[in-house]
């Protein structure tokens, strides 16, 4: 794909939660981690998949009569192009109800700047901007290093929120363009990080002390997921290490909220944690006390 | 709230809204002796000075702002020579289970032996019918608009400064000015100005002497009174009450007692649409406010206690009911007094003080149906004072709603008054602008937009009574492209609101020669000087409002048709005008289609919000600058009130997917549950209409209580009501939404679709929610609420 053009399955406008401000925020499609409560599976998988809301679904077969391949349309889950599917998308263009989407779009830089730049006011009133979100925005380098130029350019703020896990050329090209990076980190025991990511900790961790040498601004965002990611131990590691690095700015505590679990259902997946419940603001605040010896600005969602 | 003014507050609620007919007999009387002995103006004033000297006097336990219109607290009085009720009517009001009105039997007979026999045929409503042209029956009858002057006198109106600088003596003394003034031989006119002239100063008597009267009594209360402190306060009630609104109020109680004889002058008088509304109090109130804190006499416990007084009493007052209504119809107790905040000076700089941020305090605390309340944003008003009343919007009451006041002032610039009147003026009702104190801005009716289409698609005939009420523009099959059938759009829309204006016409000339206001006359400038009445163009600035209805629901209509009939040609306009006809049956995926899959106004959707602005510039070329025959201009305003369920009910299945019967898009904002793109994409899409064109423009958005919660969320949200107001937003009323709310977005998503969750960080279309995440959201909402 030329760096002109990324694969995104969202585009929210007005976000309150992802940086300064009021923002819009870009959902880049694919993501190097598995995180087993991610609240935007449909960003995992690089290409675009069907996504089904069975619920809406009226059972007219206007799906089934535009679909070129022999069975007809894929279900949901599926990677689209797959199976004999042609990947023409009409299935998801003649359902009326909407039951059928396809997670995941081609977007050029200049579609992007359209959509980011329509919310300009409300950027200028807040301090807002565009984040660049995922999935995971470095995987997809070529076409964030195009964006966070266009938006430059353009007079618009940036952050790109990132799990870390990218080159180092990456990661310090785009630290030398954004305004501020979310740098999520979901544990800081390495072996509970494989464990729960199923990615490496070491090169992220690397990474972050690479960016935050080179000036940008740093929020540390820190998902509390009860029983995965809520390790006192591990808080306080994190607690140590923002402030170690004065490019931190910030800390988020993030708590776990199962939004994520009815997207599950949409891509034919059981919502494996369903039964997991969100830490109550009790629980969070004494987290949140972990952080005050450092000094570092903590707070409790975006 | 204190002791007392909590105890007056539960009373005020528990206080059942009951019929009076004391108004009506004492009215009857007056007519049956006087009509025919004197020139209309003077009859008026007479009759009102009748009623003031007869009327029942109220002053309650405890009270320390005294006066009712009717003979107790909401005992609620009927105006027989506007519109007089049938014993149906009243029967119905008492029986109908929502907002009903209690009737009680002596009422009963007292329509059916006095006040009936009097003024069947004798109404004002029943000679309007008899000369309204019959095409406007017709449009009415079929629920083409409305007519605000069928039931109740021309309204909207604000009081400015003026009575807490001068007294009713000193208007008087105007009068008699005026009177000398005129020149019986230079001016045609002069004979008919004395009389209005005579008819005010009979009106201001009248009003002393209303105020005297509750002096009478509070003396002979407090003689009663073995408990020294209400004795003394009694006493003090007597003096407030000879000193105004005769004279210039003295301190903060005169002041605001000397508005109140003014309000429930007004109200008296006539029965005004919206009632009565004081304008910027806490500019009003201000030096009074000061001045005692400075020399002693107030304290600022002493200030919210009267204030709170003050309110109880507005809540007292609910809507006097209408004619005609079915048991279905429900109607609303509010009678929308409606109070400015902030806001800006006359020269421009900032009007909000500490005053503000204790009334804000005030309506947090009484939190009652009357008055509404507003704050009036300027770029000059401050972050804070924006903040206080968002914190108390987060509470969930519905108000205060916020407006533009540099857009407030830019559409009256455009109007043509003085920028110093303009910044005088505000919102009343529910998003009017006015000149306060100056201008008659009368609301003449809703205007149903969805139904000029479904002419349009009909070659003029209304599809649901098959009544011919435009001219032929041709069949669906008639229109070879979208440009076609938005001229025959046009043309309808033209030819509606002409049969609109042909019956304004004929109901301000009503107004004007037959019911004359006179002590509103002496309250709104220049009446005196040009010895003029209000309903006759004496006012210094006269606007006639049409407000327009539907417009989400006609841009996602025409959006829909002109891509999936002229772009796409998936069908033609014929097979969907049937499915139309037919309330979609057998074609419900078509419906969704229409309904999920065309571009909608609300999500910054260039196509569809092209199609609302042209609309919106159609509507106003029709109605902007067309003479109205009680002086000045036809002008447009895009509000609904409650009249989208209304004209919904009338009208068939539209081209964005609703079904027949369902209400319309309200206000300016988008269909129920087409706004999938967040907040910030609703503002945008709103913003494209030019509100500086308007008498002002309604924008409803429901929250979640979360994302108004803490500092962050509250600043947040005022930014993204400043950034609409720079886009010259007019009008943002936001709604956080109850476990109520949510409990019907689960029964009925399609209409809720717009409703956006957000927790902490995350967020979702909250009918998108498992039900179980559904439930957990709403028990969070239940326990936030008060």
């Amino acid at each position: 794909m030329s760096a002109s053009l990324g694969t995104v399955f969202n585009v929210q406008r007005g976000s309150f939660h992802d940086g300064p401000g009021v923002r819009t925020t870009v959902f880049f499609k694919g993501c190097p981690l598995r995180c087993s409560w991610c609240h935007n599976p449909e960003g995992l998988a690089f290409e675009p998949e069907v996504l089904v809301r069975p619920e809406r679904c009226l059972g007219c077969g206007a799906c089934v009569e535009v679909c070129p391949r022999a069975g007809g349309p894929l279900p949901a889950g599926s990677v689209l192009g797959t199976g004999g599917c042609e990947g023409c998308r009409r299935c998801a263009g003649a359902c009326p109800s909407g039951a059928r989407e396809i997670a995941g779009r081609t977007m050029s830089v200049a579609e992007v700047l359209d959509e980011v730049r329509r919310d300009g006011l409300v950027y200028d009133e807040s301090g807002g901007g565009v984040t660049f979100s995922g999935g995971e925005p470095l995987a997809q380098p070529a076409f964030l290093l195009a964006c966070l130029d266009a938006c430059r350019r353009a007079g618009l703020r940036t952050a790109v929120d990132t799990c870390g896990l990218a080159p180092r050329e990456v990661v310090e090209a785009v630290a030398g363009r954004a305004d501020l990076l979310l740098w999520d980190l979901k544990h800081l025991d390495p072996r509970r990080h494989e464990e729960l990511t199923g990615a490496p900790l070491a090169p992220i961790l690397d990474n972050l002390a690479a960016a935050a040498s080179l000036g940008v601004q740093v929020w540390l965002r820190l998902p509390i997921v009860p029983g995965h990611t809520d390790d006192e131990g591990s808080l306080r590691d994190a607690a140590r290490l923002a402030a170690s690095l004065p490019a931190v700015r910030r800390v988020s505590l993030l708590p776990y909220h199962p939004t994520g679990t009815g997207k599950l259902g949409r891509l034919g997946r059981p919502a494996c944690h369903s039964a997991l419940a969100a830490p109550s603001p009790e629980r969070m605040a004494a987290l949140a006390a972990l952080f005050h010896p450092s000094g570092v600005t903590v707070t409790i969602g975006g | 709230m204190n002791d007392r003014t909590a105890r007056l507050r539960q009373a005020s609620l528990d206080a059942v809204p009951t019929i009076s007919a004391e108004r009506a007999l004492l009215l009857t009387e007056f007519y049956r002796d006087h009509l025919g002995r004197h020139s209309t103006p003077v009859l008026r004033a007479l009759a009102y000075a009748h009623l003031c000297e007869h009327k029942t006097i109220w002053i309650g336990d405890e009270e320390l702002i005294v006066g009712e219109r009717g003979p107790a607290p909401k005992q609620v009085p009927t105006y027989p020579e506007l519109t007089c009720h049938s014993l149906d009517d009243l029967r119905i009001l008492d029986a109908r289970p929502l907002t009903s009105y209690r009737v009680p039997a002596e009422c009963l007979e007292a329509y059916e032996r006095t006040v009936i026999p009097f003024w069947q045929g004798r109404s004002l409503r029943d000679r309007m019918f008899e000369r309204l042209p019959e095409d406007w029956k017709q449009a009415y009858a079929v629920g083409a608009f409305t007519e605000f002057m069928e039931q109740r006198a021309p309204g909207h109106t604000v009081l400015d400064d003026k009575i807490y600088r001068r007294g009713l003596l000193d208007f008087k003394a105007d009068i008699a000015r005026s009177l000398a003034a005129l020149d019986f031989v230079a001016d045609p006119e002069a004979a008919d100005k004395r009389e209005q002239l005579l008819a005010m100063d009979i009106a201001c008597g009248a009003t002393i002497r209303f105020a005297e009267r509750h002096a009478e009594l509070a003396d002979s209360l407090a003689a009663a009174c073995r408990e020294p402190q209400r004795r003394a306060e009694l006493q003090r009630i007597a003096r407030v009450c000879r000193h105004v609104p005769a004279r210039a109020p003295r301190d903060f109680h005169e002041a605001l007692q000397a508005y109140w004889f003014c309000h429930l002058g007004v109200i008296t008088e006539l029965n005004g649409w919206d009632s009565f509304s004081p304008g910027h109090l806490d500019q009003h109130l201000l030096p009074f406010y000061r001045q005692g804190l400075a020399d002693g006499t107030l304290t600022e416990a002493g200030a919210r206690e009267l204030l709170e007084c003050f309110f109880v009493k507005f809540n007292n007052h609910p809507a006097p009911p209408k004619v005609g209504v079915t048991a279905a119809e429900s109607g609303t107790y509010t009678d929308f007094a409606n109070i400015d905040l902030g806001g800006l000076l006359p020269d421009g700089g900032d009007g909000s003080s500490e005053l503000t941020h204790l009334l804000l305090e005030v309506v947090d605390e009484m939190h009652l149906l009357q008055p509404s309340s507003n704050l009036q944003v300027s770029r000059r008003t401050p972050d804070t004072v924006l903040a206080h009343a968002l914190r108390v919007v987060a509470k969930g009451y519905g108000f205060p709603s916020l407006f533009n006041a540099d857009a407030v002032v830019a559409e009256q610039l455009r109007q043509g008054k003085t920028v110093e009147d303009a910044r005088a003026g505000g919102c009343s009702g529910c998003v009017e602008v006015g000149a306060f104190g100056k201008e008659a801005y009368i609301l003449t009716g809703y205007f149903n937009l969805p139904k000029v289409l479904e002419l349009a698609l009909h070659d003029g005939v209304d599809p649901r009574t098959g009544v011919r009420l435009g001219p032929p523009t041709g069949g669906p099959a008639s229109f070879e492209s979208f440009e076609a059938l938005f001229a025959a759009f046009e043309t309808q829309l033209r030819h509606l609101v002409d049969v609109k204006i042909r019956g304004n016409q004929v109901i301000s000339r009503l107004y004007a020669t037959e019911m004359p206001a006179p002590f509103l006359s002496v309250l709104i400038d220049d009446c005196i000087a040009r010895g003029r009445d209000y309903n006759a163009g004496g006012a210094r600035y006269t606007n006639t409002y049409i407000q327009a209805v539907g417009i989400g629901t006609i841009a996602d209509s025409l959006a829909a048709v002109q891509r999936l009939v002229f772009t796409e040609r998936a069908l033609t306009l014929p097979e969907l005008v049937a499915a139309l006809d037919s309330d979609f049956a057998g074609q419900e995926p078509l419906r969704q289609r229409l309904w999920h899959r065309m571009p909608k106004y609300g999500n910054d959707d260039d196509a569809a919000d092209a199609c609302m602005a042209r609309v919106f510039d159609a509507a106003f070329r029709a109605i902007d600058g067309r003479p109205s025959a009680r002086g000045g201009v036809h002008r447009l305003e895009m509000l609904p009130t409650t009249c989208h369920v209304y004209f919904g009910s009338v009208c068939g299945a539209t081209p964005d997917g609703r079904r027949a019967g369902a209400p319309l898009s309200e206000g300016i904002s988008p269909v129920q549950g087409a706004d999938r793109r967040g907040p910030t994409a609703v503002l945008r899409s709103a913003a494209k209409m030019d509100h500086i064109k308007t008498g002002g423009t309604l924008l409803n958005m429901k929250f979640t209580p979360a994302v108004l919660q803490g500092e962050e969320g509250i600043a947040r949200v005022a930014q993204l009501v400043r950034s609409y107001f720079r886009a010259d937003g007019h009008h943002i009323q936001l709604n956080v939404v109850s476990a109520e709310t949510l409990r019907r977005a689960q029964a009925d998503p399609d209409a809720h679709r717009g409703l956006i969750v957000r927790v902490a960080g995350y967020s979702d279309y909250f009918c998108d929610l498992s039900p179980a995440l559904q439930e957990e959201i709403i028990a969070r909402t239940e326990h936030r609420e008060v």
